[in-house]
């Protein structure tokens, strides 16, 4: 992939005089999508079933339940940072893992702050499923699974924005990748844990604010095109 | 006063390590320009360095590091987060290596047994920056407190870092000689780096307390002038800024990547990366002076400045 972003770079430099190193903005963007992209995967994984589960099952505390995830989609992301680098830092409980200042940290980070808003609002699309698609899939003699795999077929509209929603969340997400991942490069000029909002900030903070508004230009394109992709992919495809 | 023995003894010890690791430096300086891959047990391993933010937002690290890295087949992690976050963290065990500005902080992390075999690394200095109309009348002033007294008695605006960083440090320091507790509403704590310190400034035309490095690599965006200045240009030594550089005990945390930091320490400390150092430019201005090679070495760096066995016995 870093074939194409280096040739947009470098088209960029013909117009504006970039001061980006070879290779040093699309491993940028390589380390936002990674890591927005594995927590977003990871919440998925794990928000789906619970969104299923509460969707169609009713039980003590259900409410209570849905504050709490509710509560969770406001929660503060440099609070979470927080939480995540007394975890992972080498005093925490993951301490052994060597986990404070890597991808890894911020990828769980990520996790923590995409997972209400997927869980939250998959959970509104699973419960706007009409009762009729469920008992039909039932009385047609379907497992669980099946049933789950119609209604999130049903659903897929409702779950493609709670994706989004999640994604969003973690990619323009500045102040707990920086707590947990450093906005460390090599002295190669590759990134290893900066991110394009952490560059930005960097960019901002030395004052060179054309670099700054040129990677948030490649933030919002981003953005977009995530965006036009699982829209797309809700339109055509058949998710069963 | 009577030499104690005791302290005596310590002192030499640490000198007699750090000359030993500097030493071993140079043997592996000789050896890694010729076969790099033999290099060290340490080739493959990862150092991270926490440190302030003017090392790296001047691009410094970034001109010298890739020599280290080359010679020893590492990689450096450098975090940029302030003096104040660097220590913490260090203090945590979440790094191996520490390179800081604010040298009661610094003693502070070495009494404590955080922090070991520190070495003067290199300076520069403070710089009193302010609008060009300088409504408090400070211009060319020959002392910083007298600067600040100033400033606080005609009530206009000045920024303060107020993040606990080197310059922070510094410049309470600074209030506190003036005998002056800032406050009020011209008085204003901005909680971020040099360089947004330096942007808020320039917007509401303040008064701050730079180094010398931000304010150069920065100067083409802000709209500020020096008024008072440091010692490189002829100004008060109050305004020094020494950068010094400890390893992470490894007695205290086991995580620390102690041969790397050592490696590290003698690197940064050899005349070739002291000569690195005093060549790097930004905008053609020279930003750091070495001072670790010295013909007549400074023997308090190693240890903290007014410690007693005493003290440190409890």
């Amino acid at each position: 992939m870093s074939v194409p972003l280096d040739s947009l770079v470098g088209l960029l430099s013909a117009v504006v005089d970039l001061p980006f190193r070879e290779g040093y903005v699309s491993s940028i963007i390589y380390v936002s999508l990674y890591v927005s992209g594995t927590a977003v995967a990871l919440s998925t994984l794990f928000s789906l079933p619970v969104a299923l589960a509460m969707g169609f099952t009713d039980f003590p505390g259900k409410r209570a339940l849905k504050s709490v995830i509710n509560t969770g989609m406001g929660f503060p992301s440099v609070v979470v940072g927080l939480l995540v680098l007394f975890a992972v830092s080498n005093q925490g409980p993951l301490g052994t893992f060597d986990l404070i200042f890597t991808r890894e940290a911020m990828v769980l980070s990520q996790f923590v702050l995409a997972t209400p808003p997927i869980t939250a609002i998959s959970l509104a699309a699973v419960t706007g499923v009409d009762d009729d698609v469920r008992d039909a899939a039932h009385v047609l003699g379907g497992t669980s699974l099946d049933v789950a795999l119609v209604v999130i077929k049903e659903a897929r509209y409702g779950i493609a924005t709670a994706i989004l929603a999640g994604f969003g969340r973690a990619i323009s997400e500045v102040g707990s990748v920086l707590i947990v991942g450093g906005n460390i490069t090599s002295s190669g000029g590759i990134s290893k844990t900066r991110t394009l909002t952490t560059a930005i900030q960097l960019e901002a903070r030395q004052g060179r604010y054309e670099t700054a508004m040129i990677l948030g230009a490649v933030l919002l394109v981003l953005v977009l095109a995530v965006n036009a992709v699982v829209v797309q992919l809700g339109d055509s495809r058949v998710m069963s | 006063m009577p030499i104690q023995r005791r302290q005596f003894i310590t002192v030499a010890g640490v000198g007699a390590v750090a000359s030993i690791a500097g030493c071993s430096q140079s043997r592996g300086q000789t050896q890694g320009e010729s076969a790099p891959q033999d290099q060290p047990g340490v080739a493959g391993e990862t150092l991270t360095l926490t440190t302030t933010t003017s090392t790296y937002d001047t691009g410094l690290l970034d001109a010298i590091h890739p020599d280290f890295e080359a010679m020893y087949g590492v990689t450096v992690d450098a975090v940029a987060q302030g003096t104040g976050a660097a220590l913490e963290s260090a203090r945590n065990g979440d790094s191996d290596v520490v390179l800081v500005h604010a040298r009661g902080l610094e003693d502070e992390f070495m009494r404590n047994g955080y922090g070991i075999n520190r070495r003067d690394l290199m300076f520069n200095d403070f710089v009193v920056v302010g609008p060009d109309d300088d409504p408090a009348g400070i211009r060319g002033m020959g002392s910083a407190t007298e600067a600040l007294t100033a400033i606080a008695e005609s009530e206009s605006t000045f920024v303060s870092r107020g993040d606990n960083s080197g310059t922070h440090t510094k410049e309470l320091a600074l209030w506190a000689a003036a005998g002056t507790d800032p406050g009020g509403d011209w008085y204003q704590e901005t909680g971020t780096g040099m360089g947004e310190a330096l942007n808020v400034a320039t917007q509401q035309g303040a008064y701050t307390l730079s180094d010398r490095g931000t304010f150069i690599s920065q100067r083409s965006a802000i709209d500020l002038v020096v008024l008072v200045q440091g010692p490189i240009e002829g100004g008060p030594a109050t305004l020094a800024n020494p950068y010094g550089v400890m390893a992470v005990n490894p007695g205290v945390h086991d995580t620390a990547n102690y041969d790397l930091a050592m490696a590290y320490i003698g690197w940064i400390t050899s005349p070739g990366a002291q000569a690195a150092i005093g060549e790097y430019q930004v905008n053609g201005e020279q930003l750091f002076f070495p001072e670790a090679v010295s013909e007549d070495p400074d023997f308090q760096q190693y240890v903290p400045q007014g410690w007693s066995s005493e003290s440190s016995n409890g």
